[in-house]
């Protein structure tokens, strides 16, 4: 909130990380809006259809997403996501009281260096946590028909298989409502945002 | 002469062929004498013109003479009848070694067979069942006509032990309506295959009225619409019942004393021609894997555990009421003259008669729903009953883990009728006939117990009340059009069809409610942080800026 530090522009965010951040977002949206209406939360498309959208988003999704981590491995971004307890304390005591007082940003956003050690952590999760068990417990879900070829239906049940799936949701939306707000949590309101769209960080020097 | 019958009969065979909608106005242009080529029904490919059988160019006194012509020819017949239950009214379950059958079950409608035979035997395939003498291995007794009539016309009178009137009389009794005597000789030069008609005449009319019994088996099947259904439309596939119950030898598939509910299994299907099954089943033509199109798969995964049935006879007794509950208790109230008399309800169907009890009927009912593996257990005479429970005439057997049931819709048929106090088991009575003992003549409990239970040789205690009693009838037909069938949200939402089917998982339906407890909790209290903390940054930068 802070316009008195001198700032500079940095490139954080390359034209396909942004392509995938805002489609991936688009999609999970959808999903969350489908899914929480087939599991019986609200009625908005319609059982059938929200069941329809939900499939075509999650295979929209699954590709994306063979695109992302191809991307990732290619580039070496993936290191982007290495855990850090570094200055992981300095974060959270920033979130808490420093950004009331307009106290300095602990962390020196940098391109190779764009997720400050909270983000890394709360990624690092969505990534091993989060997605593993809303895709395990989804694909199992749209295969439902399948457990008998697959010789898995003694150890599973539908019940438990969206017990998980519901599980994974909630970590989602949970995640999804701290995500946006952290967003406006930049050198200004709009500043990350921004820099999700154009590429372009504006960060203290 | 026989030139211009010759050219009629080909003027005839044309028009059947090439003008089927105009081969009635061609008989009815035919000369006195009845023209042999229409008596084929049209349309018909059969070799045999019966009219022009020798044995059959003659007049008929009886049913069974009838017979005995039709069986210098068919030489089989009456013995492939004489096996069937159509016949012996009897079927041993080979998986519950219950004796059931019409001649032995009590059920919660007209209740029982014995000492009303001439009256009930109106739909035995026979003559002259009368009493518990009637002699089950005359090949005459066997009654061709009632399933292989073609004209319409004939038609077998309750209280004559099967047979058609041989001249005309009042039926009802006191109704002024006359039922004509059937031209036999007619009839029989015109047999031909069976028909909704014919199959219709008993079957539709089960429990002593049209529409009664099943609630998907009525007199609206006889010229039904898509709607009704699908598959015997009039404009459409034009089904008669043989179609599905096709039959071999005169035994008639699909017996609902042992249902096939067919456990699809991963890539076996049971086709017709493929496999030695039942042909009464959808799967005899559908496939285990039937469903087409966008959701295919999910469809036919769902019939893994579903019936076809369930999701496509949404609701039963689509055209006319069926009757839903039969309280004997109530019978027998007579009028101030001492008259028995009958009640509508506000819809115009039965709700009192005086020889029956209360009735409920419904129309355009929801079935219940119930696994079902096709083994089905039966109260019968001999059973020990519970008088403080409802008596489960049948009961359905089957579960979530049996690896064999399916869900299917029944109907639930309830009532109450006479049991025996002192040894808790159901009772038969004598309902009609011209004795005193007939409940529908004397309206005395006391005697038509009594009379029924000395005609089956069973003990009567002498002490009987009435005790609630229900029974399942499974709902298999009237098969909807697709765009009529369930959709996803009549069991996908809250409440839901299938409520009370259990071990099911049934998203939209079923959800973990603590997971959702915590879920939005834990999502509420997230985004009421997010507020607080957003507050609190515009707050403490205001203060910022004022003091500056």
């Amino acid at each position: 909130m802070s316009t008195h530090a001198p700032t500079e522009r940095i490139y954080v965010f390359k034209r396909f990380e942004r392509f995938w951040h805002w489609s991936q977002a688009l999609l999970i949206i959808t999903l969350m809006l489908t899914g929480f209406e087939v599991h019986g939360s609200y009625a908005l498309f319609g059982f059938e259809r929200a069941v329809d959208i939900h499939t075509v988003a999650a295979w929209s999704l699954v590709t994306l997403w063979v695109f992302a981590i191809f991307w990732h491995i290619t580039t070496g971004e993936w290191k982007q996501y290495i855990p850090t307890f570094d200055k992981v304390g300095a974060m959270a005591r920033y979130y808490l009281t420093g950004i009331f007082t307009n106290a300095p940003h602990p962390f020196k956003q940098t391109v190779v260096r764009k997720h400050n050690p909270l983000q890394r952590l709360a990624y690092l999760s969505f990534w091993l946590m989060m997605s593993p068990l809303i895709w395990f417990s989804g694909w199992f879900y749209l295969f439902h028909d399948r457990w008998v070829d697959w010789g898995v239906d003694a150890y599973l049940s539908l019940e438990w298989v969206a017990f998980f799936h519901t599980l994974g949701a909630f970590m989602i939306l949970i995640f999804f409502i701290a995500h946006v707000y952290l967003t406006t949590t930049g050198h200004t309101v709009t500043s990350h945002i921004r820099a999700m769209l154009t590429g372009w960080e504006e960060v203290e020097k | 002469m026989i030139p211009i019958r010759d050219w009629l009969a080909r003027l005839g065979l044309f028009m059947a062929l090439a003008l089927p909608g105009l081969a009635c106005a061609a008989t009815d242009a035919a000369p006195a004498e009845p023209a042999k080529a229409a008596t084929k029904p049209a349309g018909s490919a059969t070799t045999a013109d019966h009219a022009k059988f020798e044995a059959l160019r003659k007049p008929f006194a009886s049913g069974p003479e009838v017979t005995r012509a039709c069986l210098s020819c068919h030489t089989e017949a009456a013995r492939q009848v004489h096996k069937t239950k159509h016949w012996t009214w009897e079927f041993l379950n080979p998986e519950t070694s219950q004796r059931l059958g019409k001649k032995n079950v009590i059920n919660n409608f007209c209740t029982a067979v014995p000492s009303n035979y001439a009256f009930c035997t109106a739909c035995h395939v026979g003559y002259g069942w009368k009493d518990q003498n009637f002699d089950f291995g005359a090949e005459a007794n066997v009654d061709c006509l009632v399933c292989h009539d073609t004209t319409g016309t004939y038609r077998k009178i309750p209280g004559l032990a099967g047979h058609p009137t041989y001249k005309d009389m009042e039926f009802p009794p006191g109704s002024g309506r006359i039922a004509k005597a059937p031209d036999l000789t007619r009839i029989a030069q015109r047999v031909g295959k069976t028909s909704r008609t014919t199959c219709g005449a008993c079957h539709f009319y089960g429990g002593g009225g049209d529409a009664v019994k099943h609630g998907d088996l009525d007199s609206s099947l006889t010229q039904p619409g898509k709607y009704l259904d699908i598959h015997m439309a009039k404009d459409g596939l034009n089904f008669s019942c043989g179609t599905c119950h096709m039959t071999t030898g005169h035994e008639v598939p699909g017996s609902r004393y042992a249902v096939t509910v067919e456990k699809s299994e991963a890539g076996r299907a049971h086709m017709r021609g493929r496999d030695d099954g039942n042909p009464a089943t959808c799967q005899a033509c559908h496939g285990n894997k039937p469903h087409e199109g966008r959701q295919a798969a999910r469809l036919n995964a769902h019939a893994v555990k579903l019936a076809c049935q369930t999701c496509h006879i949404p609701e039963y007794a689509r055209a006319q009421p069926t009757k839903m509950m039969w309280d004997w208790s109530t019978a027998g109230k007579l009028d101030k003259d001492g008259k028995p008399f009958k009640l509508k309800d506000a819809a115009g169907h039965d709700a009192y008669d005086s020889k029956k009890g209360d009735f409920r009927y419904e129309s355009n009912v929801i079935p219940e729903y119930v696994w079902f593996n096709g083994k089905v257990d039966y109260t019968l005479r001999e059973t020990r009953l519970d008088p403080d429970q409802v008596v489960r005439i049948n009961r359905f057997d089957g579960g979530p883990d049996d690896g064999k049931s399916k869900v299917w819709p029944i109907k639930r048929f309830v009532g109450k009728q006479p049991y025996d106090v002192g040894n808790n088991q159901l009772l038969v009575f004598n309902t009609w006939g011209q004795n005193d003992t007939a409940f529908w003549t004397n309206f005395n409990w006391d005697k038509a117990i009594e009379h029924g239970m000395r005609e089956i040789g069973a003990e009567f205690s002498g002490q009987y009340a009435f005790v609630s009693t229900e029974m399942s009838w499974p709902i298999t037909h009237m098969v909807a059009p697709k765009a009529d069938a369930l959709a996803c949200k009549q069991c996908h939402t809250a409440p839901g069809r299938l409520d009370a089917v259990p071990g099911l998982h049934i998203p939209g339906r079923h959800a973990n409610p603590l997971l959702d407890r915590i879920g939005w909790s834990l999502a509420g209290l997230t985004l009421l942080g997010v507020i607080a903390h957003g507050a609190g940054r515009v707050y403490m930068n205001r203060k910022r800026g004022n003091r500056q």
